[in-house]
């Protein structure tokens, strides 16, 4: 069942469905923009719309990566034991990623609550400053300041 | 008799046939770049690891907010990057038509679909040149941020150090698949393909072009949205 079928889409819903798959591509990367342009006028003191937004992002993403691996790489159509073999490994990544960024976030909290000079670097406003040259010259007295701590 | 007749689909390790229904280099292309989505995700899980462990972050929107030939300090955040990502769709979306042609065995289809795919695939590289050229005369590069948090406080070089190592990286991958669909249209137009009686190879460069298509879409929102 699955050879024929397989060969049916090749000849028959093949231009229509790159078609679709492009379009739905474009849609979700125009919507991505948006929320984009979007969050540049929200405040960083409102956490959780930001947080949010960027988990529409996320979630957008993911939808395009199916779409590219499932259509466009043509998964979809390949058997279930290639697939399973592909996908099955790569699952990993759900725990690497919990693991890590729950690690990541862990140690920043820890060195907020235990290193005061870490806590206080990032309070520090450093006046703006414009392009180049500048800006590597404020880096030099950050270094300056710091070694002088 | 009807499980005789269905015994040999059903039984995919049964012998006499091959179980994936592929062929090999197909199969061995996809474990490649099963290895390669690990590294690339080693590296990003690496920048959100980061990321996560600091209390500021430059904002993208201030970063990258520059366009070629924009008149110097106008401020155009996303536009240039998204062009960026509208060149690599278009450019997957013609190697899935030169795949297609292939299937079809339409030389000409292969040929013309292959030449736009590489011309995708240059632009796409011509504009992350300028943009990181454009980023070093800022003042940025390995070991060197120009840039501040974005609530005003000093970054470290973390931000520029993963920017350009995994674009960097990204960006290589984008130069060999170019090479790759040169090769194939160069052995498409001296007819390699029409004297073996079949374009199997365009599928093979085609999913390792579509995977190039597939890491933009998790740089792209990793540095460029969120």
């Amino acid at each position: 069942m699955s050879h024929t079928a397989e060969h049916n889409e090749h000849a028959s819903g093949g231009t229509k469905e790159i078609i679709r798959i492009t379009v739905i591509l474009t849609v979700l990367t125009i919507i991505e923009l948006i929320i984009g342009f979007w969050m540049i006028d929200i405040p960083l003191s409102s956490v959780g719309v930001r947080l949010a937004l960027k988990g529409t992002i996320v979630i957008l993403m993911m939808a395009k990566a199916f779409y590219i691996v499932a259509y466009f790489m043509h998964l979809k159509h390949e058997m279930k034991n290639l697939i399973m073999t592909i996908v099955v490994p790569l699952a990993l990544f759900i725990w690497f990623i919990i693991a890590f960024l729950y690690d990541g976030n862990s140690f920043k909290n820890l060195r907020n609550t235990y290193d005061p000079y870490f806590k206080e670097q990032s309070t520090i406003k450093v006046e703006k400053k414009e392009h180049g040259a500048a800006g590597k010259h404020e880096g030099a007295k950050e270094e300056g300041k710091k070694a002088s701590h | 008799m009807a499980t005789t007749a269905t015994a040999p689909t059903t039984k995919s390790w049964g012998g006499g046939k091959s179980p994936f229904n592929v062929e090999y280099g197909k199969v061995m292309m996809w474990y490649f770049l099963m290895s390669d989505a690990f590294t690339f995700g080693a590296f990003l899980i690496s920048y959100g690891t980061i990321r996560f462990s600091t209390n500021g972050w430059p904002d993208p929107n201030e970063v990258f907010k520059s366009f070629p030939f924009a008149p110097e300090g106008m401020n155009a955040p996303l536009v240039f990057v998204s062009i960026m990502t509208f060149i690599l769709i278009i450019s997957s979306v013609t190697m899935v038509l030169a795949v297609q042609a292939g299937h079809n065995m339409d030389k000409k289809g292969v040929v013309k679909n292959l030449i736009w795919t590489i011309i995708g695939g240059i632009a796409f590289l011509s504009c992350q040149a300028w943009e990181w050229n454009h980023l070093h005369h800022e003042g940025a590069w390995w070991g060197s941020n120009p840039f501040l948090n974005h609530d005003g406080t000093a970054s470290s070089t973390n931000f520029t150090n993963y920017f350009f190592t995994i674009t960097g990286f990204h960006g290589f991958h984008v130069f060999s698949g170019v090479i790759i669909n040169i090769i194939m249209l160069i052995m498409a137009m001296t007819n390699k393909f029409e004297e073996r009686g079949h374009y199997l190879m365009i599928e093979k460069a085609g999913l390792y072009w579509h995977f190039v298509d597939l890491v933009w879409v998790f740089v792209f929102t990793c540095f460029y949205l969120i």
